[in-house]
């Protein structure tokens, strides 16, 4: 028990407690919680800083908007009903379109009007807040998600989840849905991890329910080997949100449209530690190297070189 | 910089903790374990009545030293009454007056029992008036047939007692039996009609009401025996088993008929007795003789009423069971429920014992797990929906309660004192984790939560750490340190450990 510790010390592996203590509460004032917790006003700073998100059709506020909110339903390609609120992609609803009378999810199943109601009741009253206190339901564009990933993903959105710590990017990792996590890419629901070579943008292998895997489950083909496009922009705009929240440890959440290119979905306090098992590396490493480094790297560009530089594949075995 | 702090911080609190420890052990020599030779005790009689608002006359009979006991330290609470003790051949008594009082009124008496080690036998006595029966007309005459059956099994006065005792608690009493004791098959009445048949028979005996001294935190029954003139010498008799003499433990506190308290100017009287090893005293009495009572022990736990007293043997268990849960979920990754709500469940535990407890406890929140499920169809909000698993929780209760009552399980009764708003909550977290991560991770959760609750229910009721931490509650602030230390603890959890195993197969 003592030895795997030890490897695991070895091989800088970050676990919940240390991630906790001296990276989240650390470097993450309390006060700038609510930027980030609240995805309405993550999406607000976002858009004046001209950080690209998925459009906002409405916000439902109080109970008595809910029944006027179908009149904005009638998307040919669907919306996103999301607590604004929520965390782990609990109480997220993707509606692929409407269907004699009826919401279709992305997945096949239905909602009738009343339905996707109580959802949006279930919202509002806090169901899926952190605290379970009163709750905003966002309404916002579906993503027609980059066909890079269709071979790789079952139904759903894929994103891309990078950690920022101190303004410089230093794991990243595409999430795929698969049929277990239903259309989520939420790592605990069954979502799949693949690593990403952050000087290349290409994936590595995969991590699905911490166990490693190299062909999608429900598609077959093989996950490493992508390579993702507009992936210095992806990088840039991670960098950017740590900017802008003043939030040191960071998870920043990217989803790819088709149309639009990346898109910020959402930023993320207490990012999780699973981007260690589909990376197959340990952040600790690379955390520190960024500690020493920081204070000479000044511009947005100068961080990003330097990840691109020390936390790719080929460099990976020397950071 | 915080780090150093936290150090400094640990340090002086477990070096004050530690040596607050250190000198009542070996200075004051407090005892380290629970006591075995429990010597002196301390008993309570707390009356309780409704004043009319008229002047108050209440009497209260009280114990009095006797060959196995000595009484000392007599003590009353009773803001604004007058008190006045007296005493006669049978009983020493409290009198307290007040000229007006209204309300709910609680008086307190309280004193130190101390065991004598080597009780002589009776002393000799002379021999007191031949005895005069107060039964008359018909129960004269079922007395003496009674007698008379009793005397033909015996040959002395000794016999004719225990086959007495016997005889009186037949399961199927005769008529004449039946007759006198009017169906009141209550042991008082028992005990006071042994003291009558026996003055028929010429032999003098007295009743005695008193205690069994055992530490337990529910209120002492009054328990019966006699007290009869053999051989020029008072004998005790127990009552309830027939035999001579009656156990050590047995703390006589009042003879003869008559009940212990008694009122004038108010109603709803009410007499409850507790009794508790007095550790403060059996230290006391280890130096007695020396100068000087350290602040330490007149500032302790023990100067509290003794049903604060336990009430705190409790409470100071409750950080005990919250830094057990630090450990399980910080240093071992167990999850559960909400953070504390395992050492809730826990205490509730207490009165239920662990397995009776655990299946109780599965056996609401299952049961609420179903109702549950059933409310999700009919889309209720979350407040009407939370107080609706409430009411239903609450009704399961009752509900068991009663059921098993009538199959005569006991343990039913005692899931009434289960948290409801705690198991409510543990219902409706449950139902959200079954429907957003799967049942797996719900029963991974409730299990988590129960294995916890367990471990925190042996760790509490232990008595050599309940001893620990209510003789010594500076130990406490060791405990805080060592919460504070693991505060900052950033090792790997155990549970990381499998999970981040795949890592080291395929890493490097």
């Amino acid at each position: 028990m003592f030895t795997l510790a030890a490897q695991l010390r070895a091989m800088g592996v970050l676990g919940i407690n240390a991630r906790n203590a001296d990276y989240t509460l650390a470097h993450n004032p309390r006060r700038l919680y609510p930027l980030v917790d609240d995805k309405f006003q993550t999406k607000q700073m976002a858009l004046k800083a001209g950080i690209p998100v998925p459009e906002l059709y409405g916000v439902v506020e109080r109970e008595v908007q809910v029944r006027g909110m179908h009149g904005i339903l009638e998307k040919p390609e669907g919306f996103v009903i999301k607590p604004a609120h929520g965390s782990g992609g609990d109480g997220v609803v993707v509606i692929a379109g409407l269907h004699r009378g009826r919401y279709r999810t992305i997945t096949g199943n239905f909602y009738t009007p009343p339905e996707l109601d109580h959802h949006v009741y279930n919202v509002l009253s806090g169901l899926y807040s952190l605290a379970g206190q009163p709750d905003q339901a966002l309404i916002e564009y579906r993503v027609q998600f980059d066909p890079v990933f269709d071979e790789v993903s079952y139904k759903g959105v894929p994103d891309i989840r990078v950690v920022v710590f101190l303004g410089v990017p230093v794991m990243a990792m595409v999430r795929l849905p698969t049929r277990m996590s239903e259309g989520k890419a939420n790592l605990h629901l069954g979502g799949l991890g693949a690593g990403i070579d952050l000087t290349t943008g290409t994936t590595l292998s995969a991590v699905c329910r911490n166990e490693r895997v190299e062909e999608h489950p429900d598609t077959g083909a093989c996950i490493s080997g992508l390579t993702i496009p507009q992936w210095e922009t992806i990088l840039d705009m991670a960098a950017a949100c740590c900017d802008l929240s003043g939030l040191g440890y960071l998870g920043v959440d990217i989803v790819l449209d088709k149309f639009r290119g990346p898109l910020l979905l959402e930023l993320n306090a207490r990012p999780g530690l699973g981007i260690q098992i589909a990376n197959g590396q340990g952040l600790l490493t690379r955390l520190h190297l960024v500690e020493q480094h920081r204070p000479a790297l000044t511009s947005r560009e100068e961080r990003i070189a330097f990840a691109r530089g020390r936390f790719g594949v080929k460099a990976g075995a020397a950071g | 910089m915080s780090k150093r702090h936290l150090y400094i911080l640990t340090a002086v609190l477990a070096v004050l903790g530690l040596s607050l420890f250190l000198y009542k052990v070996r200075v004051l020599d407090m005892p380290l374990t629970p006591g075995q030779e429990r010597d002196v005790w301390t008993v309570e009689a707390r009356v309780t009545f409704e004043a009319k608002g008229e002047p108050v006359r209440l009497s209260l009979l009280l114990p009095r030293s006797n060959p196995r006991f000595t009484i000392l330290n007599d003590a009353f609470i009773s803001p604004g009454y007058g008190l006045s003790t007296s005493a006669d051949f049978w009983n020493r008594q409290a009198i307290w007056t007040i000229r007006q009082a209204r309300g709910l009124q609680t008086v307190y008496y309280r004193a130190e029992a101390r065991r004598l080690v080597r009780p002589g036998p009776p002393r000799k006595e002379k021999p007191p008036e031949p005895p005069q029966s107060n039964l008359e007309g018909p129960e004269l005459a079922a007395g003496r047939a009674l007698l008379q059956e009793v005397q033909r099994k015996s040959a002395d006065t000794e016999s004719l007692v225990l086959e007495l005792v016997k005889y009186l608690h037949l399961p199927q009493p005769d008529d004449n039996l039946k007759f006198l004791l009017k169906n009141r098959p209550d042991e008082a009445d028992r005990v006071e009609l042994a003291v009558e048949i026996l003055a028929l028979a010429g032999v003098p005996a007295y009743s005695v009401h008193g205690l069994r001294l055992r530490e337990s935190r529910e209120r002492l029954r009054i328990i019966h025996w006699l007290a009869v003139y053999d051989r020029d010498r008072w004998r005790p008799f127990d009552f309830a088993t027939p035999r001579t003499g009656v156990p050590p433990d047995y703390l006589p506190w009042w003879r003869g008929p008559g009940s212990v308290a008694r009122i004038r100017g108010g109603e709803r009287l009410q007499t409850t007795f507790s009794a508790s090893v007095d550790q403060e005293a059996s230290i006391r009495l280890e130096r007695e003789g020396r100068a000087y009572q350290p602040a330490l022990i007149r500032f302790s736990l023990f100067s509290l009423p003794i049903h604060t007293q336990q009430v705190y043997r409790v409470l100071l268990m409750v950080p005990v069971g919250a830094f057990l849960l630090v450990i399980l979920r910080n240093v071992i990754g167990l999850s559960t429920f909400g953070t504390f709500m395992p050492v809730l469940i826990a205490l509730a535990f207490r009165e239920t014992r662990l397995l009776h407890g655990i299946v109780l406890f599965s056996l609401l929140v299952g049961l609420g797990l179903l109702v549950r499920f059933y409310l999700e169809q009919l889309k209720l909000l979350l407040v009407p929906r939370l107080a609706a698993i409430l009411i239903v929780v609450v009704l399961l209760m009752v509900f068991v309660s009663i059921v098993m009552n009538r199959l005569g399980i006991q343990q039913g009764l005692s899931i009434a004192l289960f948290p409801m708003v705690i198991i409510t909550m543990t219902i409706e977290r449950m139902t959200i984790v079954w429907e957003e991560r799967g049942p797996g991770e719900a029963l991974k959760q409730g299990l988590g939560s129960l294995l916890a609750a367990a471990a925190t229910y042996t760790l509490i009721h232990n008595r050599q750490i309940q001893h620990l931490f209510f003789v010594f509650p500076e130990l406490l602030l060791l405990v805080l340190a060592a919460t504070l230390l693991l505060g900052r603890y950033t090792g790997y959890r155990l549970f990381e450990l499998y999970r981040f195993r795949a890592l080291l197969k395929g890493g490097s």
